[in-house]
């Protein structure tokens, strides 16, 4: 799950060559805009079928938080 | 379940009207460099778009299309006894735009005429509003005019809306015809999430005031003030990859149609992103799903019959059609419609 998840966080941001760490805040990457912030919510759509709404997104705030979300949400 | 059956009721023609003038995205001096117009034309597929000029309005766009229409159908003028006006840029705050249409357009005295308060989600509603009307054979021939000169909504400071939209006017005849299967809608509101898509001041909840124009800076390259047009793009998109797909597919279980019978799926043109994910949710391939926003940007409600008159014209023109249409957006509102059209008259796109 983590490697998979990563991988496709990079992909979406276009840092494939960079390290990402888990404790990352990634709206303060260089990378991270509005239109970067839509295709992170088509990519969870495509892959695991779930869909964060505006209000709860903003309460995530690191790589780490995200996955846990997606992890929560994929498992019910 | 908001689901609508209207028999009686054919559409025997479409026109659309935009504005001359064109403003490429590239050239946008609300892009920090030529990289960061780049991305956005590539996310969004937004080239290029429409814009007025300050003396054009959503009315002068649809009057066009409407007298070319009218001429094309060979319409008598005083047969017409309904119009609506969609728009949420109307001439005046008072009266309603329609009377002042009926008058331009020379319309008997005899016509029930209204304006409806609607964004992206106009087109579908209208065609449920009049359609309703003349199914019974009150009326018997109806004109549709939804239209949108946006983009004088918008503030030429914020990249998060300005770059996005473009201005367009649409005419619908929609006609009385016995027997025939009609519309079928499926519509719903959520309100709750009014605020993603709004104009802060300028009504009467809150009056334009002497902070009204005050341009205020929301981020880098959003710079706009209380008359203007604020959108959550995130909210937007996340509402619509959930809730479109899914009114779509309640109308065809509903209609028991099947994906394959559908000739061509008429989806609100919001941007590439939302189309490209509605469609392929739903799986509906490219060539099914004609396009406008390359070229016209998110020209909200006319998006749907202005994708009509600039991709399927000649399909529209020469054979039956099944179609499914889909409009959504500030409401936030959605409706889809089921319809059959055979050898409309489809003018070609005009230009003012």
């Amino acid at each position: 799950m983590e490697t998979k998840f990563i991988e496709l966080f990079k992909e979406v941001l276009e840092l494939e060559d960079k390290n990402v760490n888990l404790t990352d805040e990634f709206r303060q990457y260089d990378e991270w805009d509005s239109l970067v912030y839509l295709s992170i919510i088509a990519m969870l759509d495509d892959e695991y079928d779930i869909v964060i709404e505006t209000d709860e997104f903003k309460k995530i705030l690191t790589v780490g938080d995200l996955m846990e979300e997606v992890k929560k949400r994929t498992s019910k | 379940m908001a689901f609508q059956t209207i028999p009686n009721v054919i559409i025997s023609g479409i026109a659309a009207c935009v504005p001359k003038n064109i403003e490429k995205n590239i050239d946008s001096s609300l892009f920090s460099n030529l990289d960061d117009a780049t991305k956005f034309i590539k996310s969004t597929g937004i080239v290029e778009k429409r814009t007025v000029s300050d003396d054009l309005t959503s009315s002068d766009l649809c009057y066009y299309a409407a007298e070319k229409l009218i001429s094309n159908l060979n319409w008598g003028k005083e047969d017409i006894d309904c119009l609506i006006f969609i728009t949420q840029t109307p001439d005046f705050i008072v009266p309603a735009t329609s009377c002042i249409l009926q008058n331009r357009l020379g319309l008997s005295k005899e016509c029930h005429a209204f304006d409806v308060t609607l964004g992206c989600s106009a087109w579908v509603y209208g065609l449920s509003i009049m359609g309703s009307l003349i199914s019974s054979g009150n009326f018997k021939k109806g004109l549709l005019l939804v239209g949108e000169t946006t983009t004088k909504t918008k503030s030429k400071q914020d990249k998060s809306t300005y770059p996005l939209f473009g201005d367009a006017g649409s005419a619908t005849a929609i006609e009385f015809s016995p027997g025939s299967s009609g519309f079928k809608v499926h519509s719903g509101t959520d309100g709750s999430k009014f605020s993603a898509i709004n104009i802060p001041d300028g009504g009467f909840r809150s009056q334009t005031n002497l902070n009204s124009l005050d341009m205020v800076k929301f981020e880098e390259g959003v710079v706009r003030n209380k008359l203007q047009y604020i959108m959550d793009g995130a909210a937007v998109f996340t509402f619509t990859i959930t809730t479109v797909p899914k009114s779509i597919t309640l109308l065809m279980e509903k209609s028991q149609v099947e994906n394959e019978n559908i000739d061509f799926l008429l989806l609100h043109q919001a941007n590439k992103m939302i189309v490209d994910k509605v469609s392929s949710k739903l799986k509906f391939e490219e060539e099914r799903v004609p396009t406008s926003y390359e070229k016209f940007g998110n020209t909200s409600c006319s998006s749907i019959p202005l994708t009509m008159v600039h991709k399927i014209s000649s399909h529209l023109r020469t054979k039956k059609l099944n179609l499914i249409a889909c409009g959504f957006g500030s409401g936030l509102s959605w409706a889809t419609a089921y319809f059959e059209t055979k050898n409309i008259i489809c003018p070609d796109l005009i230009e003012v």
